[in-house]
């Protein structure tokens, strides 16, 4: 990338950082959700862990560990999904398309602004988790960093996926850009072991790269071991799933020029 | 030979195979430095056509080659070259003027952006609006921010879809005044699509007449004038939208 693509890149993840600093409503709601998702189920932790008798249970930071993880998924599709959609609401995808900006260059200031939105909004949630609950996700240790990443780029496939679809049916499907990856959690294995999932459903989850990213933070948690295993077939699964989204994404984009869809996505 | 501005070779546009074309074997050749007009009636393929120059849209079929760079092939190479402005696509209106056009400098590698945005804050007279939200202006002033925006690389091609749409009358005439001063000024071609025949004859060397899709005449203001014997645009406009016959001079 030369310094004129980046500079293209930077244009837009500028155009999202002047809005963020003028609307504080915007910068709530990004910390919002996760601080909330914390609370609740940092009670539900305290209260259980007092019905077992033992605060220190590994089942409490597992499910501690568990929301904040999916929270970096989730952020993390919703970054760069909510950031393509302001592009919509504010009518401006017509300039935008006709600058030199190249798809992959648009793609690219999405994650950035992806990254900026979950660290903005997870962060707050892990302070918050160690000062109510003591409980401190970098125990894992560097092996945390590697899970944050691969849910990242799990996240930044999913909203491939959902930008696809924004572009190929329009604002209509806007709805998926909120609700996608929630319809994965079940099979993501947030909370749970792969192996509580009925057997047909477990290739299912096994093909996700976040039930690998849970499945070594079960074992780093439980017994302090860093499975590499499943982190490699995390970021594997990553890449294919990037690949194939990023291959869908851009296909969408060439049909959408043929259709005339860019003259009237926000509609 | 320097190649032209536009370059439009058979050009068409079906939205569906069924579908009628909403361009149809159009092809026009817009020397450099020249400001041309589209006229024709809604549904004439005006805002197809600069679509299609404007890589928005892909063509069915034909050709187009932009400042020299086949749009097909090389689309971005003219597109750091060119701009474009219309009152149908808003600019973020959360963001300030200067915020805006600041994105728009990073969009097009503009180098010492802020120095070119207090230029042409200066010359469109917008000093004073830099740090107000683009939202908050009135249609005058976000036709200015609009302007600002289309001329922030120093476009070799402007294309303008209804520069002066929903602005009042003397507003619209200092755009055009403004208009005319920097096309002298910097030679820049201009392509403008307008329902304003008056802005179309002051400003057009030369007039591009669409009718479902098709060029039907084409010629200067003056020429046309003479070869349906009427008095402004608005008439031959009529006559060709209506399908009347050209009343010999």
């Amino acid at each position: 990338m030369n310094r004129a693509a980046f500079r293209r890149v930077w244009g837009i993840i500028y155009r999202h950082l002047a809005l963020y600093r003028r609307s504080w409503p915007r910068v709530l709601e990004l910390m919002y959700w996760p601080v909330l998702q914390m609370v609740v189920w940092g009670f539900v932790t305290s209260y259980l862990a007092g019905v077992q008798g033992n605060t220190a249970s590994v089942a409490a930071g597992v499910l501690l560990g568990g929301v904040l993880l999916w929270e970096v998924a989730l952020r993390s599709q919703m970054g760069f999904s909510l950031s393509f959609l302001e592009e919509i609401w504010s009518r401006n995808l017509g300039h935008v398309f006709v600058s030199p900006l190249r798809p992959r260059e648009l793609v690219a200031a999405l994650m950035g602004m992806s990254i900026i939105r979950v660290l903005v909004g997870v962060l707050p949630a892990m302070l918050l988790a160690w000062l109510l609950y003591s409980f401190g996700i970098l125990t894992m240790g560097p092996v945390v960093v590697g899970f944050f990443a691969a849910l990242l780029v799990m996240g930044w496939a999913v909203a491939l996926g959902v930008t696809a679809l924004i572009l190929r049916y329009g604002a209509g499907a806007e709805a998926l850009a909120w609700s996608i990856l929630f319809g994965l959690t079940p099979f993501s294995a947030v909370f749970y072991p792969v192996a509580i999932l009925p057997g047909w459903l477990q290739p299912v989850a096994l093909a996700l790269p976040s039930a690998h990213v849970f499945e070594g933070m079960r074992a780093a948690l439980r017994d302090g071991t860093v499975e590499t295993g499943h982190l490699l077939a995390a970021f594997a699964l990553d890449a294919l799933w990037l690949a194939l989204m990023g291959y869908v994404f851009l296909r969408q984009f060439e049909s959408a020029r043929v259709r005339g869809a860019l003259l009237n996505i926000g509609e | 030979m320097e190649t032209p501005a536009i370059l439009a070779e058979a050009l068409s546009k079906r939205y569906a195979p069924d579908a009628p074309p909403a361009v149809d074997a159009l092809s026009f050749s817009m020397p450099r430095g020249a400001t041309w007009g589209l006229l024709g009636g809604n549904g004439a393929g005006k805002t197809t056509t600069i679509a299609m120059l404007l890589g928005l849209l892909v063509p069915s079929g034909g050709r187009i080659s932009v400042l020299g760079h086949d749009m097909a092939r090389d689309r971005f190479s003219a597109l750091a070259r060119m701009n474009f402005s219309s009152p149908y696509i808003a600019l973020p209106a959360r963001l300030s003027v200067a915020e805006n056009l600041r994105v728009y400098a990073h969009l097009y590698d503009v180098p010492e952006a802020e120095r070119r945005i207090g230029e042409l804050a200066a010359q469109l007279q917008l000093t004073g609006l830099l740090d107000r939200p683009a939202g908050e202006l009135s249609a005058g002033q976000k036709t200015r921010v609009a302007l600002a925006k289309s001329l922030v690389n120093r476009p070799e091609l402007l294309l303008l879809d209804e520069p002066t749409a929903s602005l009042d009358p003397d507003t619209g005439d200092w755009v055009r005044s403004w208009l005319e001063r920097y096309r002298t000024e910097t030679g820049c071609s201009i392509l403008l699509a307008s329902h304003n025949m008056a802005e179309v004859e002051r400003l057009c060397g030369h007039v591009l007449m669409l009718k479902q899709g098709r060029v039907v005449d084409s010629g200067s203001p003056a020429e046309l004038l003479g070869k349906y014997g009427r008095e402004d645009l608005e008439q031959v406009f009529l006559d060709i939208a209506r399908g009347r016959q050209r009343v010999p001079a």
